[in-house]
Formats: structure tokens, sequence, C-alpha cells
């Protein structure tokens, strides 16, 4: 891999943080109301039921209160954010075709380089649409579908309507009902049964304009025996005012099939990310999670996985890593409905500065669910003595003849560990950013190379200058 | 007068407002090899890591230079990339971090201009992991030591000969050794005192602590210190190993007048 694609997926704020000179050919108007949620769906000359969904999780949004745990939302004001910024007429599957000003933009950050590199296929989220999906010819003809979510709709509604909000419906909560209502964008992608894709599909999300509402929609279908791995990466430049981005992810895995979903977000540190993740995994089937957080003002975020059917297995890693200004509210989910199924939640939290780290955690077994196998490892890490940590774990285990290991670990970086590093050499940024990039090594070993390569160089550069 | 690679005068520390070194006074000349035997708890531990610059013990007295230079005004990896290094009694682990990647960033840390972070270049990356194997081979451990984590899960004795092998990949000039043949059978004594004697030479000192003689006679030391309560009572030849580990501890304490 050559530094180019290396920088398509680099961590390092500092380059995303270049802001382009508008250039939207729609926007709505600012705030939502019914107005805007009927617009969004004209706009988009969507089918009436689709405007009809809108609509009703338009009014559960309404009715829902704000959540009170998690983090600090009492600073957001939903009519101060942009819903629907239409960045350009239409998606194109040419590269030459995006116009000429977003595609610098992905142009700077490496898009079409590390498409042409190692994915099977890419796609580009602008604002509030994908402006570039395309994918390999021979998995086109294979039957694999690779679409925005729109197109999808579009081009495959008895297959969309089956699926949508079926996983994660506006009732949910307050911001799946509010995506719901305004969603735009986002993958839909399909994996015929027996296909296995052995190279990665990524999204790439950008948000440009100030207080604008990126609501992306991603629906995955793998069907019986299918493979597929998708990854999906986030930024955005910096303002001073904050940004809203809440996503919802719906992933179906057929019997016997496997999907692992990696995310790195790596948002501003002023947008609230404020997502809700889902799979369910039926007999055998396998669903894998792995879920980097480091940007961000806020995440709440807690992907999860119903193990519905007998044998199916659910893992879900992730890490978490909050400095001054940012909370970390992330965790896991997982329902085991089905007997003989297992599952694995890592979690990994890194807390800097007075940055806060959240845990917040379910597993729960249904009766019936016997033969079941979980286990659920937390370790906190925290760098300084003003940083924060904490794990809220719940255990609903409503079976007896299921095997259950919990441990959770709070730490502070050994000094022992620090001297003998140093004592070889290194310089004590350098040796405490070791001990960190070696505390989260479980997650790190599972991705892509590149990322991992810049995961560790994004870690290096949190602990300079932070220690004297 | 010869160079003193280590050149330590009155020592003074603390730990936990206990006074540890009372006094130490110590001269070991370039490319020799010198040894410090002395009871549990007389403070050979705490002036390896005195020298070396635990940040828990405080100098309160007195001065070391290494190579002439004033070692205590340095940090910790200062003294480290000047060619000091420490061979612990109970090396420490350090989880998810290989081998193979803490040495090469110690490797590039050690090199005057470079940062530890430089880009890779791949043949010296090529280069560097056959030293590597080379170092591993030699001390009888397995290739894929390299890729391990940092002591994690490693026998006494493996954690010992990582010790050597780091030592070998650094290539210091200045080397003190603590307890390295503690806890190690009678094989891996010998092959840890061959990679100790393998760097033997003009461009090589060596401080060993010791309890036991027999990696003494592979290598042939110079001079012999004996320490206790926190003072060098006396520096002598081999001999004195031999004869401390025939009589014990006892005469020489009484010859010092120390209880
Ligand atoms: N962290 C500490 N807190 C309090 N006392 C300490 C600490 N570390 C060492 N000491 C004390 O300092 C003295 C010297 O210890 P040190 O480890 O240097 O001895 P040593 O000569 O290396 O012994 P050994 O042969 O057993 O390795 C001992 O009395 C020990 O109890
Ligand atoms: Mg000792």
């Amino acid at each position: 891999m050559n530094a180019k694609t290396t920088s398509a997926l680099d961590l390092d704020q500092s380059k995303y943080n270049f802001i382009d000179p508008e250039s939207a050919v729609y926007r709505s108007a600012r705030g939502l109301t019914r107005e805007t949620v009927i617009d969004i769906s004209r706009q988009k000359k969507e089918p009436d039921w689709m405007t009809d969904a809108r609509l009703r999780a338009y009014e559960v949004f309404l009715g829902k209160p704000m959540p009170r745990w998690g983090g600090d939302l009492s600073e957001m004001d939903f009519d101060a954010y942009t819903y629907y910024i239409k960045p350009s007429d239409k998606r194109e599957d040419r590269w030459e075709d995006v116009p000429e000003n977003i595609r610098k933009t992905f142009d700077r950050l490496g898009i079409p380089e590390a498409e042409r590199k190692f994915l099977a296929g890419v796609g580009a989220q602008y604002e509030s649409e994908m402006v570039y999906h395309s994918i390999h010819e021979d998995l086109a003809k294979k039957g694999v579908i690779f679409l925005d979510t729109d197109s999808g709709l579009r081009e495959f509604p008895v297959l969309f309507r089956e699926h949508f909000a079926s996983l994660v419906p506006p009732e949910d909560n307050k911001f799946a009902a509010l995506n719901t209502a305004c969603w735009s964008g986002g993958s839909f992608i399909y994996v015929p049964k027996g296909v296995k894709l052995d190279i990665p599909l990524q999204a790439y999300f950008r948000i440009n304009s100030e207080n604008m509402g990126q609501f992306e929609r991603t629906i995955i279908i793998a069907d019986e025996g299918a493979q597929l791995h998708y990854i999906e990466g986030c930024t955005a430049p910096q303002y001073s005012t904050k940004s809203l981005h809440t996503g919802v992810i719906e992933i179906f895995v057929k019997r016997g099939a496997k999907v692992r979903y990696t995310t790195i977000q790596n948002w501003a540190h002023n947008i609230y990310n404020l997502v809700t993740q889902r799979a369910i995994a039926y007999e055998g089937a396998t669903m894998e999670w792995v879920d980097g957080n480091m940007g961000s003002r806020l995440t709440m975020k807690y992907p999860s996985i119903y193990l519905v059917g007998e044998h199916a297995r659910g893992t879900i890693l992730s890490i978490a890593f909050a400095t001054n200004d940012q909370h970390q509210d992330a965790g896991a989910k997982i329902i085991h409905k089905a007997p003989n199924t297992s599952s694995t939640i890592t979690s990994k939290s890194i807390s800097k500065g007075a940055g806060r780290t959240s845990y917040r955690g379910l597993l729960k077994v249904a009766k019936g669910a016997t033969g079941v196998k979980a286990s659920v490892k937390c370790d906190a890490l925290m760098l300084d003595p003003e940083s924060r940590s904490d794990t809220y774990p719940t255990m609903e285990i409503d079976e007896d003849k299921v095997a259950i290991a919990h441990e959770a670990t709070v730490g502070k970086i050994s000094d022992e560990q620090v001297f003998y590093l140093m004592s070889r050499g290194l310089s004590e940024s350098d040796a405490t950013a070791m001990i960190v990039q070696g505390f989260i090594e479980p997650f790190a070993k599972e991705l892509p190379m590149e990322y991992a390569i810049e995961l560790n160089r994004l870690i290096q550069l949190e602990m300079e200058g932070a220690v004297g | 007068m010869p160079e003193l690679a280590l050149d330590i005068r009155n020592l003074h520390a603390v730990i936990e407002e206990k006074e540890v070194l009372k006094g130490i006074d110590l001269e070991v000349p370039k490319g020799e090899i010198h040894v410090i035997m002395g009871p549990n708890g007389s403070g050979k531990t705490t002036l390896a890591h005195t020298l070396m610059g635990h940040p828990r013990y405080t100098v309160t007295q007195g001065e070391a230079c290494l190579f002439g230079e004033d070692l205590l005004s340095l940090k910790v990896h200062e003294r480290a990339r000047k060619g000091l290094f420490l061979a612990y009694q109970y090396p420490v682990e350090v989880p998810g971090v290989t081998l193979s990647h803490f040495l090469w960033n110690a490797c590039q840390a050690g090199r005057s201009g470079a940062d530890g972070n430089g880009k890779k270049n791949p043949k010296e990356i090529l280069a560097f992991r056959k030293r590597l194997n080379a170092a591993l081979e030699s001390l009888k451990m397995p290739a894929d030591f390299a890729m391990r984590h940092l002591n994690v899960g490693a026998s006494g004795g493996e954690k010992k000969r990582v010790e050597i092998a780091q030592m070998q990949m650094l290539t210091p000039r200045m080397v003190i050794m603590d307890e390295i043949d503690s806890g190690l059978d009678i094989d891996s004594t010998k092959v840890v005192a061959e990679g100790i004697r393998s760097l033997k030479g003009s461009e090589f000192t060596a401080l060993i602590i010791t309890h036991y003689p027999r990696i003494l006679e592979y290598l042939q030391p110079d001079r012999v210190h004996v320490m206790a309560a926190g003072k060098v009572l006396c520096s002598r030849g081999m001999e004195l190993a031999r004869e401390l580990e025939q009589k014990g501890y006892d005469w020489i304490l009484k010859e010092f007048n120390v209880v």
C-alpha cells in the first residue's frame, strides 16, 4: 500500500479541517417542520408510502422527549439545523462526472485512490446525498447491489420496503425517528446467496456546511451464506457551531451469512454523533461490529445484535477515545433469543485531559435460549487525573443454562511501563503512545492495515505535547 | 588514567523517605567488566535504578558521570541515548506491543536526529529483522518471539534472554545487568553468558550485579565490588567472588564493621 492510499484513511483531524465554498443546488429551509419533511420527499420524487412513513416518523419524533441519560444534549437546538442539502443534481458512477468542487474535496481525502487500490466498491456522501457510487464489474455481474439508499428505493422497491425500518422502527428512539423523517443517502447493499466478497466495500461521509444535519440511512442484506465487509469513514471540518450526524444502520444477516461492519468515526470535535446501529443474525450467521469512536463532541452509539437463530454468533469490538472537550458514550447490546448462540463484547476506552468515556452495555438472554455463551470485557485507561470513565453494564439473564463471563478494568498508565520503555530510548510521549497503542491492539489488529497504521499515528499525535 | 565509563562519587539516594544509598563510590574504566555482589536489601537494584533515572528514587547528594558527562541531570531516555543500558532484575510486561515493534522504535530513537517516528525504509526494516532474528537465534529463542508481546506470558528465563536480545540490538556502551543470571537453568546461564561475552571488547563496559560466581567464570570480570547497607565496602579481583561463594558475607561485614 503506498502513501497515497494511506492518506485516504488518514485520521489526523487537521487534514480534514478545510471548508469548501458552498455550491448546493438545493437547501431546505432551516428547522424541521411537516413541510420540510414533505419537501425532502418531493425533492426526491418518492412514492407515497415513503412520504407517509416520513410523516409518521416526524410525529413520533415530536412526541418523544429528549433522552435524559447518556450525554449532555441540552445545547442542541433542532431549529438551528438545515435538514437537507442537495450538493448536486445526480449521483454519478463515473468519478469524472462528480462536480469538480466536490471531487476536489474527496480527492483531497484520497477517496478514488483508495478505491483503485483495494476496495470492491466505494460510495461517497457529501452533505445529504451520495454523490458517487461504484462497484467492481464482476461483483455487479454476480448480482451484488451497492447503491446509495435513495437509488435502492427507486430501483429495488420490493426488497427495500421489506427491510426499511423493520429493525429500527421510528418508535425505537427519538433520533431514529428523526432519521426516518428526514433520511437521505447512505448505502443500500444486497449480497446474493452464497456470494462472498473477499475485499471490502467502503463508504465515506463528509459534512461540509455549518449547522447541517446529516441523516444517512444504511441497509445491508446478506442473503444465505453470503459474506461481506463494509467500512465506513466520516469527517467534517471544525465550525464554531455544532452540526448533527444521526445515522441509522440496519443489517440483516441471513442463515449462515457473515457480515463485518467497520466504522472509524473521526468527526470534528463539535459534531453531535447520535447513531442507531442494529443487526439481526439468523441461524448459524455471524455479525461483527468493529466500531472506532475518535471524533465528535458527543457520541451516543450502542451497536446491537439480535441473535435470533440457533448457533448465530455476534461480536462487538469497540474503542472510544475522548480528549478535553469530548464525551464518548458508547457501548454494545447483544440480545440472545435462540439457543446455542454466542457473543463477545470487547470495549476499550481511553480518556485524556478532561475527556470522558462511558461504556453503556446490555447483555440479554431470553428464556429458552439455553446453551448461550457470552463474554463481556470492558477496559478503561485514564491518562490524566481529571479524566473520567464510567461503566454502566446491564445484564438481563432469563435462562439458567448459560455461560456468561464478565470482566471490567479501569487503569492508569503504569509508571513502571513508561520507565521501562524510556530506559530503551523512547521519549515520554512516545513511550505513553506505545502503551496506549498496546492497550487498543485487540481492536487495531482487526482493522485493515492502513487503518491500523493511521490509528496508531493519531494516538502518537494525541500524545505529543500531552506530557512534559 | 584510563577513561572512566562510569564514575560515581558519594552518591546518596532515598526512596519513600528512606535513605538506601549512603555514599556510593565506584569507578568502572571503559572496556572493563565489573561485578557487584552483596546481601539482599543492600541497595544493588536501587543503585541500578538510580543510575537509569527511575522517578521513584531521589538523589540527595553526590555525582554520577557516564563517559565524563553528568548523568543525573538527564532524563531517562536521554541516558539511554547516551549509551546506558539496564537489564532488569524483573522486566516489565507491556501488553499489545510486540518485541519487534518496540525494538524498531527504540533503535530509531537511539539515533541522533530521529524521533522514533521516521518513515520506514524497507531496506532498513529488512536489515533490522535479520539482526533481530540473529540475536534471538544466538540466545536459542524461537524467531516468533519477535512478534510476541513484550515480556507478556514469558517465563522468567525467557524474560532475561529478551533483555540480552535488546542489549544486543541497541549496542549500548555501558551496561548494567541486575541479576541477569537469577532464575536461569545451567544451559540458559551459559547461553546468556555467551551473549554477553560476544559483546566484550574495548567499546563495551559492564557492571554485573549477581549472587552467583558461575556466570563470572564465563565472563572473567576485571573487578568485584561488595555492597552492603548502601555502600561499597571493598573492591578486589575475581578471587573475592569465589571466597564469598564459599564463606558467605559474615566475615567481610565484620571486617568492615557493618552489622
Ligand atoms: N519502593 C520501596 N519502598 C520502600 N523501600 C524500598 C523500596 N524499594 C526498595 N526498598 C528498600 O531499599 C532497600 C534496598 O533494596 P534493593 O532492591 O536495592 O536491594 P538489592 O540489593 O537489590 O537486594 P536483592 O539482592 O534482594 O535484589 C531494601 O531495604 C528495600 O526494602
Ligand atoms: Mg535487587
